[in-house]
């Protein structure tokens, strides 16, 4: 039996799940199933991108978060149309303290480089450039930020986007992801594991707030809507000879049919990346780069001594993992079809994913994604589940009990307890996960 | 000279005072995270959510004692409910590390494992919250609101700026300094204090000695559930008690325990006062004391800020990932009690 379930564990898991999906697709309705596979697949690129860190190199990121908001940004930057007004108005300012920006960076770096010997007062003249950069920044940029978001700041009040296709902004959320995480990447991969964990948290929380304030780019908290979608709208299909006829064949509502062909269409796409991605992780792994990464993770000082970059290989795999995540922010946004930087919290966007990632079995791909399907599913579910179990077990209690009130109503918060016991027993009793790393003997 | 004068009533008013109360709550918390860091060898992020527990049954037993009449006007009630607050939570945290992180120090884990053991550890304790409480925003504070009003402030002095003291500040402050007070006297001069700062700083030789771990443990985990609550409490009386304001919180106190020297106590209540005025100074809006400083023809049309309110937080994550990149010993480099 035991041998049985080893030697088809893979199929036994993934066919579990999908028997979860089908039996909520019966007891609550289709839609609701198919809602929660497209944000099961978005979770499980995420948590391919938190694997390729920790489960290949053993990097500890907190910082999901940022990269999956920066992935959402690419999709407002890349597909809403730009405002031409905001560009007249303020775009010259903007530039400038762009270049006022990058010419403090470099000044700053050259600094750096050049005054070695000095090393007392090495942060005191870095300390002074930024300074004087910050300062003249601040001349140039604020009347060209305050202009920007003075034009019909109700409807628009920021640069806008280039108004290209939706899924144009997939890569591109990636490239942002990965631009970032080579800056931080540069500076903070040298520290000690929890140390790295605590500054990417610092520097994902910081990343929300420049989102969060910066309205001239992103509209901050006023969120950007309407996001443009690269599957056709309900309204059109229902519209559509041929749909109205496909639907009256399938004997189901127009408006139902509809609703239901745009998520099947999202879950297509989201099904090809994570096929190309798992494809692509899977050979990474088996290559003598993933054989070289596992060497790192298990024995640096061996690996280092053997003539491995150890630091460069870090930061490869972290730009890498760290673009998988910022794709999957994208496609988020994508079919969420706005943008909204109140959104994102850390318990959500990232312990979560971690959490999928450790009950799913890390240094494994398909650990990984069947970690993001269960755990995305237990939390969208642990609320119907909770409500029902509260109210069976309190069925004999009076219906007007203050009790029996206060317990359905917590029973929103069951997940949040539901997750941390998983987890917690996870790592005492199967610290490897629901589908282990294959042992490589 | 009278505009000297005003100049720093204004400072004192909106820097100093709203200054040292935070500092003292951010002192507190990161108390906590540095004693667990320099006996257990962790960063525990479970830190935010056991000061939301600890506050939380304050406020339950404040409710309860508000309902029987009882109160210590002029301090508020809650004062007298957080010994009950400080045991429950206590022993929660026992029944923590009895059936989670034990096991895990049993077996020697790594560092990493026991982070985000102590992330699991924070999910449930953040659902436990939410569960009892619920996830909206509770007052509890009672009494007297104000000990000096501004209006009674300018009177007294004749100046045209006010200042104000209120209630949970003093009693933040004055709070704050007992509790380190005790703290330290504690840790240098009783033999229990001793041995905590002896296995935090060479467990073999510690245990070589005779000191047993799990006493040392186990008084730990009570000296951190205690500042916990307590900072817990005060924060939620000085603005208001919301859960997800504590997990909020997690990053400054991790903020001030790392720039004071992570394991190092002296360096964590440094870094609390240097996290809490980095914020106000980098925010405050200047134009007030730069109009009484300055000549009299001088005018202004900005705030003069180095920073937008709305950065106030970002700047603690941002002097951490400074001080991480730069000296990641901190100001005090500590790894022991």
């Amino acid at each position: 039996m035991h041998a049985l379930y080893s030697q088809y564990r893979n199929q036994i898991l993934f066919g579990l799940m999908a028997g979860l999906l089908i039996l909520v697709a019966v007891i609550q309705s289709p839609s609701v199933a198919l809602t929660i596979l497209n944000l099961c697949l978005i979770s499980a690129i995420m948590s391919l991108g938190v694997n390729i860190q920790w489960g290949y190199a053993g990097l500890f990121n907190v910082g999901v978060m940022g990269f999956a908001a920066l992935g959402g940004l690419a999709g407002v930057l890349v597909s809403m149309p730009p405002v031409s007004e905001a560009w007249q108005a303020g775009g010259f300012g903007i530039l400038l303290g762009l270049l006022i920006t990058v010419g403090t960076v470099v000044a700053c770096l050259m600094a750096w480089s050049s005054i070695k010997h000095l090393t007392r007062y090495r942060y005191w003249i870095i300390a002074g450039i930024i300074v004087v950069g910050y300062t003249l920044l601040r001349l140039f940029f604020d009347p060209g930020v305050d202009a920007i978001e003075a034009i019909d700041p109700s409807v628009t009040g920021y640069l806008g986007g280039l108004g290209l296709p939706i899924v144009v902004a997939w890569p591109v959320g990636a490239l942002f992801a990965a631009g970032v995480a080579f800056v931080i990447g540069k500076i903070a991969l040298g520290l000690r594991s929890d140390y790295l964990a605590i500054a990417t948290l610092g520097i994902s929380e910081i990343i929300i707030f420049f989102i969060k304030n910066e309205e001239w780019l992103t509209r901050g908290v006023k969120n950007v809507n309407g996001l443009p979608r690269p599957v056709p709208y309900e309204i059109d299909l229902q519209q559509a000879q041929w749909f109205q006829e496909w639907a009256l064949a399938l004997g189901l509502p127009v408006d139902d049919a509809s609703a239901m062909f745009v998520k099947i269409c999202y879950a297509l796409l989201f099904i090809a990346v994570i096929g190309v991605l798992l494809w692509f992780s899977e050979t990474a792994l088996k290559s003598p780069w993933g054989r070289m990464m596992r060497a790192i993770r298990d024995n640096e000082t061996a690996a280092a001594a053997m003539g491995k970059d150890v630091t460069w290989q870090h930061l490869r795999v972290f730009i890498l993992g760290s673009a998988v995540i910022g794709l999957a922010g994208a496609m988020l946004t994508t079919l969420d079809g706005q943008f909204t930087p109140v959104g994102y919290n850390p318990l959500r966007f990232t312990f979560l994913i971690w959490v999928m990632v450790i009950i799913g079995g890390s240094g494994n791909n398909w650990g990984a994604v069947l970690g993001g399907f269960f755990i995305w599913f237990f939390w969208i579910e642990a609320e119907p589940i909770g409500l029902w179990l509260i109210e069976t077990l309190t069925a004999g209690m009076d219906p007007q009990s203050a009790i029996r009130a206060h317990l359905l109503e917590g029973a929103a918060h069951m997940r949040l307890m539901t997750v941390g016991l998983i987890l917690l027993l996870t790592l005492r009793y199967a610290p490897e996960g629901l589908i282990p790393e294959k042992k490589r003997l | 000279m009278v505009d000297v004068l005003n100049a720093l009533t204004v400072l004192g008013n909106f820097l100093i005072i709203p200054g040292l109360t935070y500092g003292s709550q951010l002192a507190l918390g990161a108390l906590g995270v540095t004693l667990v860091y320099g006996v257990l060898r962790f960063s525990n992020f479970a830190h935010g959510e056991t000061m939301a527990f600890g506050a939380m049954i304050t406020i339950l037993v404040t409710w309860g004692l508000q309902a029987a009449g009882i109160s210590i006007q002029p301090l508020p009630t809650a004062l007298l409910a957080i010994p009950v607050g400080i045991a429950v939570t206590v022993l929660l945290t026992l029944l923590i590390d009895r059936f989670v992180y034990r096991y895990h120090r049993e077996r020697k884990a790594n560092p990493v494992i026991f982070l985000i053991v102590s992330i699991g550890v924070m999910f449930f304790m953040g659902g436990l919250i939410r569960f009892m409480i619920g996830p909206g925003d509770q007052i509890f504070f009672d009494g007297t609101r104000f000990i000096l009003k501004a209006r009674e402030f300018k009177q007294m002095t004749g100046l045209d700026e006010g200042l104000s003291l209120r209630m949970t500040q003093a009693v933040t402050i004055i709070t704050a300094v007992i509790i380190v007070a005790a703290m330290f006297w504690f840790l240098n001069h009783t033999r229990t204090g001793k041995s905590m700062r002896a296995y935090s700083d060479n467990e073999n030789l510690a245990l070589l000695s005779g000191i047993n771990p799990d006493r040392v443990v186990m008084i730990t985990w009570i000296l951190v559930a205690a500042l916990a609550t307590i900072a817990g409490t005060l924060y939620g009386l000085d603005k208001s008690f919301k859960p997800f304001v504590y997990m909020q919180l997690l990053l400054p106190i991790f903020a001030s325990a790392i720039v004071g020297g992570v394991g190092n106590p002296v360096g964590a209540i440094a870094g609390g006062y240097v996290i809490a005025f980095s914020e106000l100074i980098l925010t405050f809006a200047y134009k007030k004391i730069i109009l009484y400083l300055g000549p009299e023809t001088l005018e202004l049309d900005s705030l003069v800020q180095i920073l937008g309110t709305d950065y106030k937080i970002a700047v603690s994550f941002i002097i951490l990932v400074i001080v991480l990149i730069i000296k990641p010993t901190g100001l005090f480099s500590g790894k022991t009690i």
